[in-house]
């Protein structure tokens, strides 16, 4: 192995100071955008936020079944990872504009149409007191382990990488539990009489392939350059290509579960979801995504060679980050749409833009603090062995 | 054209896994083009040391799935559309969503089917008789020796120096193989 001390290089800090001033520029367009159309403003607001908050958790999530489960491949990406699960912090700063547009964005404010049970749920202050409990499980779990493995570094201590692990564990169902709800409050309530049960896992999915496509993209960059580029083989992009895939097909599998269950029960409270993202161009929204979210990744990832040239998978997983936003796009912005015909506001691309360019700065800028590999951990070198 | 016994080829016992990878990267170096490895446990890298090239066996699978695809849609196309037409709930005799799951298990195991009986196909299986037995240290190679096997077909064979070459690996013993 060589003598390397793995500190993050110059070209971080200049992309953390890119992503920042791209992100301040378009957040500062859409905040003058935002006096003449607030509504438009705060619905493009949740687009961004649930986006770059799905990517934190979904690293987060991901570092921890690295933990439970060990291997090179998570090895390399741990940092990443790490700080990506740090940006929680920027995320819930991020929320408190959201916890006024409200009004905006969510029609059971108005508590029309609703029975006294949804109501006792769907209420400001409760919806707000939830996000807050649901961010600060997130904060506490992602400084726990952050806290963990930068001691790790250190004090070659080798209980630590025991306590990771055993927290880990409780740590995934706790983040499948919280954001099954969260997901149920951010995105489901924004049509308050349609529910599906599945709903939960199929943003829990989502948010671990836009993870892994992102983690792919950031070391496919972090790899062309040294030091990582002495490490980085094949052998760990072939891995991350096949978990590429698994979350490509969970996705896949979570979302027909869902439409073959409203298909077959057809019932009038929860076919009208579909209907609604049928119609009016959504269709074609729909049809892209079950080409591109999942047919063409699908049958491309097959490919070993695909999943071992890193310039291939890199442009691939990137793609993925667009085709995930697509989605997200479908799930939610037809509840929008009154007349229910697809439309597409300038806001609604550069509200997420703006919001990923701050994201992307405290990601960077977390990434510079830490060498890029976890120093302290016992199985490293197996990891960095060469094929 | 010689008399006495046919030659299928030289053999030589290892007695580590990574003895047996050295040696197969060393023969192919050396020009031998027909060799191959008998080993008790999987070895990353073996099968392209050894010179493994893709065979068709892919292509048998996808056609075979994508028969399993077309058969069983349309196999509930016909019954449901055509043949045994029947309202259930008022949903189109076409009920797609429907028809997928099913879709999707006859794709698997005609696929899987495909593969298997390509597999057997395309290696020649089940072979009652294959002269590697003949090596008289071969049942090893199922416990913990390690074999690679320089078949007379390769263009480079010549029995004696094929012997000297692979002794030079410094393996654990070399043999001839009777054909």
């Amino acid at each position: 192995m060589p003598s390397l001390t793995y500190v993050p290089g110059e070209e971080i800090r200049r992309m953390q100071w890119r992503a920042f001033w791209v992100g301040a520029i378009a957040m500062a367009i859409c905040i003058v955008g935002a006096f003449f159309s607030r509504v438009q403003f705060f619905q493009s607001y949740l687009l961004g936020f649930l986006y770059w908050t799905g990517m934190g958790l979904g690293c987060m999530a991901i570092m921890m079944l690295h933990h439970l489960t060990s291997g090179a491949w998570g090895m390399v990406i741990r940092r990443p990872l790490e700080s990506a699960s740090r940006t929680i912090a920027l995320m819930a700063l991020l929320f408190i504009p959201l916890a006024f547009g409200v009004p905006s964005i969510y029609s059971w404010v108005n508590r029309t149409g609703l029975s006294q049970e949804q109501l006792q749920y769907l209420n400001v202050p409760f919806f707000l007191i939830r996000s807050a409990v649901y961010f600060a499980v997130w904060l506490l779990l992602a400084f726990r382990f952050s806290s963990w493995s930068q001691r790790q570094d250190t004090d070659n201590d080798a209980s630590l990488i025991r306590k990771m692990r055993l927290l880990s564990g409780p740590g995934l169902v706790i983040y499948s539990l919280t954001m099954s709800l969260a997901s149920v409050d951010w995105i489901m309530s924004l049509e308050p009489r349609w529910y599906s049960t599945i709903f939960g896992l199929l943003v829990i999915g989502g948010q671990l392939l836009s993870a892994m496509a992102f983690a792919i993209v950031i070391l496919v960059l972090l790899a062309s350059r040294q030091p990582l580029s002495e490490i980085v083989g094949p052998r760990h992009l072939h891995d991350l290509g096949k978990l590429l895939l698994t979350f490509v097909m969970i996705w896949a599998y979570l979302s027909f579960s869902q439409l073959l269950l409203i298909w077959a029960g057809n019932l009038t409270h929860e076919i009208p979801w579909y209907l609604r993202r049928w119609h009016g161009g959504w269709m074609w929204v729909g049809l892209a995504l079950i080409l591109f979210h999942f047919f063409i990744p699908f049958f491309l990832l097959l490919s070993q060679d695909l999943k071992r040239n890193a310039k291939a998978l890199g442009l691939l997983a990137a793609f993925m980050l667009v085709v995930r936003a697509l989605d997200l796009y479908w799930v939610t912005v037809p509840e929008f749409s009154p007349a229910g015909v697809f439309h597409l506001h300038w806001m609604n691309i550069l509200v997420p833009i703006g919001i990923g360019g701050l994201w992307l700065a405290v990601f960077a800028w977390q990434l510079r603090l830490r060498p890029l590999l976890p120093l302290g951990d016992p199985q490293l070198h197996q990891a960095l062995e060469h094929e | 054209m010689s008399q006495q016994k046919k030659i299928y080829g030289v053999m030589a016992e290892f007695e580590e896994a990574g003895e047996l990878l050295v040696a197969a990267h060393k023969a192919r170096e050396a020009g031998f083009t027909r060799l191959d490895a008998y080993s008790p446990l999987p070895i990353e890298g073996l099968s392209e040391a050894v010179g493994f090239e893709s065979t068709r066996l892919p292509l048998i699978v996808l056609i075979g799935g994508i028969v399993g695809a077309i058969g069983g849609f349309a196999l509930q196309y016909y019954i449901h559309v055509i043949e045994y037409p029947q309202n259930i709930g008022g949903r189109p005799f076409n009920s797609w969503p429907s028809f997928v799951p099913i879709t999707f298990e006859t794709t698997v195991l005609c696929a899987a089917l495909a593969a298997v009986l390509g597999m057997l196909a395309l290696n020649g299986l089940p072979s009652p008789y294959h002269p590697v037995f003949n090596a008289p240290r071969f049942k090893l190679a199922s416990r913990h020796r390690f074999f690679l096997c320089i078949k007379a077909r390769d263009p480079k064979f010549d029995l004696e120096e094929t012997k000297e070459f692979l002794l030079g690996l410094e393996p654990h013993e070399v043999c001839e193989i009777e054909d």
